[in-house]
């Protein structure tokens, strides 16, 4: 332990500690920007620098160790003073644009110059002048605005070992950049969005659709129909003033149905769909020596990452559609003919909390009901925006219900959006319907935590099925080098591109710290214990959806609608 | 020699990479994306990372330069000896401006910092060449011997 | 009147730098025999009594740094030799290494043997490709001779970067890297080179170490300053006379180095301003002449002896020029890792480039003085650290040549 002096009080702190940690024991906040909480560290923005007495420098308070008997000082006239120009350093090479930025209100460095006052900026403006990159459907890059923190390239090449971005130049000409200098859609770039969650400015967002939406409303010949995806409600609250999981699902409904969505339904619906398909899928290849280990395909950010670095292993993929597809595959094909609105008129919309979705509704080939499955797709941060321009009080709008026939969902579903969640549905299918018999207790809690890569084993009268869970890619490629290796010892991976599941995807509110992650995966397991009927196989809509169109599960309609095939996108330079 | 061939010269040393670039640049002036991309996988490192490291350095260029890459230094030294002179009479005698290269793929002009030849200011580098106590009067000498 | 003093260039001119057996034959690498002989820690602390101090501008004590090296433990150590010499105005370690290379490969094998280490690299600017060729002819010879032992010596070239001269960017660039310093703790001494203790000395600093191992180190601390005792070779540049090289005791004079040894201003002007340790140092006033070069004295007067370049200016110079176009090296040469480096350098360029071309205004030269000092010790290294010195030292010594372009 060292004993140091913080602002005058004495504290005990672990040797090694740093001055911020130290800082943070004494409840002193002291300002950072390109500190994150979940990233190494970086002491190249200098705003948490400090004054230690004895020295002349100042002391980067996330990089400096504490001694025995430091007298650290965080808020003298120089500090503040060094703290302030920085600032006006960076301001000063920074677009004066926060009225039109995506990340106004939410941004760090308007935080820290509204924190620090900064009225009159001695350094005359200077923007760089770059382009926009809009060339993904998904995410855009507003490169003015990058203060080379580094923290995307860390999400991108340790966290999530794509390594699309890097810095290119020197000095004041360095930048932040996709490989080579190229656009967004010419890099490895899977469109997971991780960057945009570590980006503390505006210099990466997420493609907006609300103005296609807006457009859509306001057709009168137009029916709008949604989805929404099982991590966005306990996240949205976020976004409007409610801590996480407090959003209640029917007020949620009602909102959207405020702002002018004639039709909302849910994507856990397919979720429950894809469970039936995915598992018959699964007992099929094991039955009939086909490929294994079979990988999940709900996650558009790892198919991209396979596609591009492993297309060698694409037939280990499923051959399911993520549950948005599969639900834009049927709202223009069986709900349409339920419902009596002639698939023409449909405007689909899906609201995820995800990036890569909006690649994922544009692909091609994801038009099998004879028009583009999905139109749009919405962030959860989209829908935010909605909410508040609408000006609804969420506390007092009287609830509303789904519409019928793809609403209706079980808590196996719910429990998608957590890493280890298709997982855990899949096993609660799996083992029903092998066992013929009923599962005592649903919760397969192995599957369940925030470690990188997760491993169970369950016994199906004599056939042992060995699975395995990994979320956020760096985790991924373990498994995948196995598997390329020919060892791997599983027979069913379950990998979901970002940290946490699409509780933690690119579309969520901005996440700072992998803490929020594991709150709102909290959230979704309380929401499946809540719910009565928790295993896939027991939604009443999916079975009347067997019954009356698709007929059985792998059947002819099913391999139509429901399965799709996959590309080879190892870009040229890799 | 290609650069294929060239970077398997130095696969097998660490951190080998700046030496690999220089050695394609010896052969084409300039390093392509090329060798860039084969670079990395050689070495083992991604194309952001390589590319960050060929950008990074001012000796190696991702942009093609003529035969004779002539360096002006214009740090302190050589600036009070008459470097500016020195650059409006090849800028002449080139007919082009610093940063620009030749129509007929001869010359390429950049600036370059302190070449540690300060002895003899002002000084220039032809392909890494000194030449020192350059005056306006001995620049066409100078071009000629190039031609 | 002063005398120069010839100990790292003791062999120049009177050795065939390309004949190992010459270097031999005036006792050549018997220290390093000698060195064997003494335990560790009986050498580490020879080299430390001499108090022979870094000679790249850092001046740490260098004996001090290798027993941190020594102490750590680890399977592998290195020692890096650091002739990256982007200083402008300097060029006394290309002499060493022109005209001596088994000084530096010798003093290099003595503190391998000292740390432990069995692998050298020698870090040589990319802008010495002849040097480099020298180098490994050199260190061919030394291998067929088996002098070195087991110790082997690789060089490296650098690629045009000034901030490759810091240490940590030094190591960063031998790892393949762009050469952007590291956050420090930790030091190289304990986690450098690919995680392994490793001491980074000047050329100019291993080129002392034979000469101290054989003649001892009461000897080499008995020479010029106490606190920072020994020679400096001096590198002489700009309006000077002589525009050359010396090698003097470190009590030597600023003005003893331009007046004596230099020969005075050329043409016969009047001095001006001189600015010595290379393009970050402080420019120094005619005040301030009689002052000793040791490092301490330097420091006493705001300046630092750096790397020994002379840059003298008569008193036809316009300062605001020069420190213009000192500013511009500076945003050229910044890594672009730190903000206050990265941005700051940019914006005293232009504010420089203002004030040169006549449309500068007072508050300029405030932002100037303001944003200097928070650069000077808030920035990542020593290069964002030291950047801003010539424009401080100009304001305060030369103002007169400032206010004579301010709108």
């Amino acid at each position: 332990m060292a004993n140091v002096t913080i602002d005058g009080i004495k504290i005990s702190v672990p040797d090694g500690s740093t001055i911020l940690q130290a800082a943070k024991e004494v409840g002193i906040n002291i300002p950072t920007l390109c500190y994150h909480p979940d990233q190494a560290v970086k002491a190249n923005c200098r705003v948490c620098v400090c004054e230690v007495e004895g020295n002349r420098l100042l002391q980067a308070a996330c990089s400096q160790p504490v001694f025995e008997g430091m007298v650290i000082k965080t808020r003298t006239p120089k500090v503040i003073e060094a703290r302030k120009t920085i600032l006006e350093l960076i301001l000063s090479h920074h677009p004066q644009d926060c009225l039109n930025c995506i990340r106004n209100e939410n941004c760090e460095l308007q935080s820290l110059a509204a924190e620090y006052v900064i009225r009159d900026n001695p350094f005359e403006t200077k923007v760089r002048g770059f382009a926009k990159d809009f060339s993904t459907p998904a995410l855009f890059r507003d490169q003015d605005k990058c203060i080379l923190c580094r923290r995307c390239i860390e999400a991108c090449s340790v966290i999530q070992t794509v390594d699309a971005l890097g810095i290119e130049g020197r000095g004041s000409h360095a930048m932040a950049v996709p490989t080579l200098g190229k656009d967004l859609i010419d890099s490895p770039c899977i469109m997971c969005g991780q960057c945009i969650h570590a980006c503390p400015v505006g210099a990466i967002g997420e493609v907006e659709y609300i103005d296609q939406l807006l457009a859509a409303i306001a057709d009168p010949d137009t029916v709008v129909v949604t989805q929404i995806a099982p991590a966005v409600r306990l996240a949205l609250g976020e976004e409007i003033g409610m801590n996480t999981g407090d959003l209640p699902m029917e007020v949620f409904v009602a909102g959207l149905k405020q702002i002018g969505f004639d039709h909302v339904l849910h994507t856990n619906f397919t979720a429950d769909l894809t469970i039936l398909e995915e598992g018959n899928e699964l007992l099929s290849r094991v039955k009939n020596g086909g490929t294994l280990p079979m990988f999940t395909s709900c996650s558009p950010g790892w198919i991209n990452f396979c596609e591009t670095f492993y297309p060698d292993l694409l037939d280990n993929l499923s051959t399911c559609k993520s549950p948005q597809q599969m639900f834009g595959a049927l709202v223009k094909t069986y709900w349409a003919d339920k419902m009596n609105i002639p698939a023409k008129k449909i405007f689909s919309v899906s609201i995820m909390p995800c990036v890569a979705k909006k690649f994922e509704a544009a692909r091609p080939e994801m038009n099998s009901s004879g028009f583009q499955d999905v139109d749009i797709v919405l962030t959860t941060r989209e829908v935010g925006r909605l909410f508040r321009m609408s000006g609804i009080d969420f506390k007092k709008i009287a609830p509303a219900p789904f519409s019928p026939w793809m609403g209706e969902y079980t808590g196996a579903a719910v429990i998608f959006g957590a890493t280890g969640g298709v997982m855990e549905a899949a096993l609660r299918t799996v083992y029903e319907v092998v066992m013929e018999e009923t599962l005592g207790d649903v919760n397969f809690t192995v599957a369940r935590g925030f470690e990188g890569i997760k491993e169970a084993e369950v016994d199906l009268n004599g056939l042992v099925v060995k699975v395995a869970i990994a979320h956020g890619l760096s985790h991924a490629r373990i498994l995948m080098d196995q598997v390329r290796a020919g060892v791997s010892p599983y027979h069913f991976i379950e990998i979901m591109a970002c940290p946490g599941g699409c509780v933690g995807g690119g579309g969520q509110p901005i996440t700072k710290a992998n803490a929020k992650r594991v709150e709102r995966i909290e959230a979704i397991y309380i929401e499946d214990a809540e719910m009565d009927v928790r295993k896939s196989h027991l939604n009443k809509e999916v079975n009347k959806l067997y019954e009356d169109f698709l007929h059985e599960p792998l059947g002819h309609k099913s391999h139509e609608l429901l399965h799709t095939h996959y590309h080879d996108k190892h870009k040229k330079f890799l | 020699m290609d650069y294929q061939e060239i970077l398997a010269n130095y696969a097998d040393m660490p951190g080998g990479m700046i030496e690999a670039f220089h050695a394609i640049q010896e052969k084409l002036n300039y390093l392509p994306e090329e060798a860039i991309v084969e670079a990395a996988k050689v070495f083992g490192k991604p194309v952001s990372q390589a590319y960050g490291v060929a950008t990074f350095y001012s000796m190696f260029s991702v942009e093609p330069r003529n035969k004779n890459v002539i360096r002006i230094c214009e740090s302190a030294p050589c600036h009070v000896a008459g470097a500016a002179e020195v650059v409006a009479a090849l800028e002449k005698e080139l007919g082009i401006s610093m940063g620009s290269s030749t129509a007929d793929g001869l010359f390429t002009l950049e600036f370059t910092e302190c070449v540690g030849q300060c002895q003899s200011t002002p000084v220039i580098t032809i392909n890494g060449k000194p030449f020192l106590d350059v005056t306006p009067a001995k620049i066409s000498g100078i071009i000629a011997e190039c031609k | 009147m002063a005398e120069e003093m010839r100990i790292v260039l003791r062999n120049y001119g009177k050795i065939d730098p390309l004949k190992i057996d010459d270097y031999i034959a005036v006792g050549g690498y018997n220290s390093l025999n000698k060195a064997r002989s003494m335990s560790n820690p009986d050498l580490i602390n020879e080299v430390k009594a001499s108090n022979l101090r870094g000679r790249g501008g850092a001046g740490f004590n260098c004996g001090m740094k290798w027993n941190f090296a020594y102490q750590a433990q680890a399977d592998q150590k290195y020692v890096i030799c650091n002739a990256d010499e982007g200083e402008p105005g300097t060029y006394k370690d290309r002499l060493i290494m022109e005209n001596d290379p088994h000084t530096l490969l010798e003093g290099m094998a003595i503190c391998a043997y000292a740390i432990g280490a069995t692998q050298g690299f020698i870090y040589c600017r990319g802008e010495y490709p002849s040097v480099a060729k020298t180098l490994k002819q050199a260190i061919a010879q030394a291998k067929e001779k088996g002098v070195l032992g087991d110790f082997t010596i690789e060089v490296r070239l650098g690629a045009g970067a000034y901030v490759c001269g810091e240490e940590t960017a030094l190591i960063e660039s031998i790892e393949g890297k762009r050469g952007e310093p590291r956050i420090k703790p930790p030091f190289p001494p304990v986690i450098g080179l690919w995680g392994k203790p490793t001491i980074v000395n000047n050329v100019e600093t291993f080129a002392n170490i034979p000469v101290i191992v054989e003649k001892g180190s009461a000897w080499y601390a008995a020479i010029g300053t106490p606190s920072y005792p020994g020679t400096k070779v001096v590198t002489l540049t700009g309006d000077v006379a002589n525009k050359t090289f010396f090698e003097v005791p470190t009590s030597t004079t600023i003005r003893e180095v331009i007046f004596q040894f230099g020969g005075g201003i050329a043409n016969g002007k009047g001095f001006k301003a001189v600015q010595i340790g290379g393009t970050s140092g402080a420019f120094i006033p005619a005040a301030n002449l009689d002052t000793p070069i040791g490092f301490d004295a330097m420091t006493a007067i705001g300046a630092a002896l750096g790397s020994g370049a002379v840059f003298v200016l008569d008193e036809s110079r316009d300062l605001v020029d020069v420190t213009a176009r000192i500013a511009k090296f500076f945003a050229h040469e910044s890594c672009g890792k730190c903000a206050p480096c990265r941005e700051g350098t940019m914006r005293v360029h232009d504010l420089m480039d203002k004030i040169n071309a006549g449309k500068g205004v007072s508050a300029d030269i405030a932002l100037l003085n303001k944003l200097g000092r928070v650069m000077s010790y808030s920035c990542l290294c020593g290069l964002g650290q030291a950047a801003p010195s010539p424009v401080l030292s100009t304001i305060e010594h030369f103002s007169a040549d400032y206010n004579a372009k301010l709108m």
